[in-house]
């Protein structure tokens, strides 16, 4: 197993003081968490953060932690002393078991559903804010609890629909108490037409209690950026670039769409950034989005002796400034 | 060896849900005077005065979650995540209008 280096995480020395670790995690916390960060690994960092503040934060298990001295290197193979844990007590007042899960190197030392039923750093803190949201029961006690995934899509699937398969880590008790993620491949039917940051239910796919019927499951999707397609809401963006010629004297052009290749007159006299829209060519829905075609201009390089010639016989026969408003510096 | 399983089919819950106060504090595992708190701060939206009355959007769900979850880990308090959730939505714009502005005056690898 990978042994974890949480104070090279949190960034702070091995004697920094209670007080440092706090304003490291709470500065990292902010820069890390997933609703906030646009980082990559964002849930990453902020998972192994939160491990990592849960055991720097608590004096008892700092004290385990640094007894293992400095240990393998990071990465290297890490097996706890044989002696481990003896003198130090982790038990905590549990509150039921929270959605988070822990390395492996993590409950080798601090144990499972035990580590994570203590109030982590995801945890509310009832000694500060206003009042604590707190977990509550369900209210049919029978029906199993609803889980809660995010998937990030192709915007293909909701332009076309089909289906997409996702890993999801659920997290399960085993029969020895431990808290495990336990993976769970899911084929899901895409709506077509859904939007960045809704959400698909699957009824009776949460988790099940053994006798009641089972929870749902709620996926919020997200969009990988397309290499055309630039979705604003319903509408997609799609730059097209068009020679000078085209734009000066339009034309009709071949032009992607969702949908298929499409016909695009371009108006005679078109600038660089003009959109041209196309009805209801976006993602799909009643009513369906647009599909704006923005317009760059793109100049042939002079890279010829033709091509040179061209240019300059264009400079002879068009007066043309460009830059008639900066005045005396024209 | 294991057989292709056939594909769920969901439904996108922003396009039909509407919730009672009862339902979405339910949804969010939370009390339900969290979600009267989140109201009273303008987190959610309602019309109705009575919270017997309120009806809240799919929408609202991801946003109650996201609030809870900002709270919870980064203990700041309601204005706070009311603040938070404002300005994390203006960003978001930004970044498109960005992203658009970009693709569009800057890029020069079209072939």
């Amino acid at each position: 197993m990978e042994f974890k280096d949480y104070y090279k995480v949190m960034g702070v020395a091995r004697d920094a003081t209670e007080a440092q670790i706090k304003q490291a995690y709470r500065k990292l916390a902010r820069k890390y968490h997933p609703d906030v960060s646009k980082e990559k690994d964002a849930e990453a960092r902020f998972k192994e953060l939160g491990e990592a503040y849960e055991v720097l934060k608590s004096p008892e298990k700092r004290a385990a932690y640094d007894q293992l001295g400095r240990g393998p290197r990071p990465g290297e193979n890490f097996r706890p002393p044989p002696d481990w844990g003896s003198g130090f007590e982790f038990s905590g007042a549990g509150d039921g078991v929270s959605d988070r899960d822990y390395s492996e190197f993590f409950e080798s030392l601090f144990g499972g559903a035990a580590g994570a039923a203590r109030r982590g750093p995801r945890g509310f803190d009832p000694g500060r804010g206003e009042r604590a949201p707190g977990d509550r029961a369900h209210g049919d006690p029978g029906r199993g609890p609803d889980h809660h995934a995010k998937v990030i899509l192709d915007l293909e699937a909701t332009l076309q629909g089909g289906s997409r398969s996702f890993t999801l880590r659920v997290p399960e008790i085993d029969a020895e108490g431990h808290l495990i993620a336990k993976e769970r491949v899911l084929n899901v039917q895409i709506p077509k037409g859904i939007l960045p940051g809704q959400t698909i239910r699957l009824a009776g796919q949460g988790a099940s209690t053994g006798s009641g019927a089972a929870g749902d499951l709620y996926i919020e999707v997200d969009f990988q950026p397309h290499p055309l397609y630039r979705p604003d809401g319903r509408d997609l963006y799609l730059d097209l670039p068009v020679t000078p010629w085209e734009a000066a004297l339009g034309g009709g052009i071949k032009v992607p769409t969702p949908a298929g290749v499409v016909d695009l007159k371009i108006p005679a006299g078109s600038r660089a950034g003009t959109k041209l829209r196309l009805r209801g060519r976006g993602i799909p829905s009643s009513p369906p989005g647009e599909l704006y075609v923005v317009l760059q201009i793109a100049l042939p390089p002079a890279s010829d002796e033709k091509a040179k010639a061209a240019y300059r016989a264009l400079a002879d026969a068009v007066p043309f400034n460009p830059r008639a408003h900066l005045g005396e510096a024209s | 060896m294991r057989s292709v399983q056939d594909a769920l089919t969901g439904e996108i819950f922003e396009e039909y849900a509407v919730l009672s106060v009862d339902e979405l504090s339910r949804l969010c595992a939370v009390d339900r005077a969290y979600i009267v708190d989140l109201v009273e701060e303008g987190v959610l939206s309602v019309t109705a005065v009575e919270a017997e009355q309120w009806r809240f959007a799919g929408a609202a769900l991801r946003r109650a979650r996201t609030a809870l979850r900002l709270q919870r880990d980064l203990e700041i308090n309601l204005p706070g995540v009311a603040l938070a959730l404002e300005l994390m939505e203006e960003l978001d714009a930004l970044r498109r209008e960005l992203s658009g502005l970009k693709a569009g005056v800057f890029r020069e690898d079209f072939r």
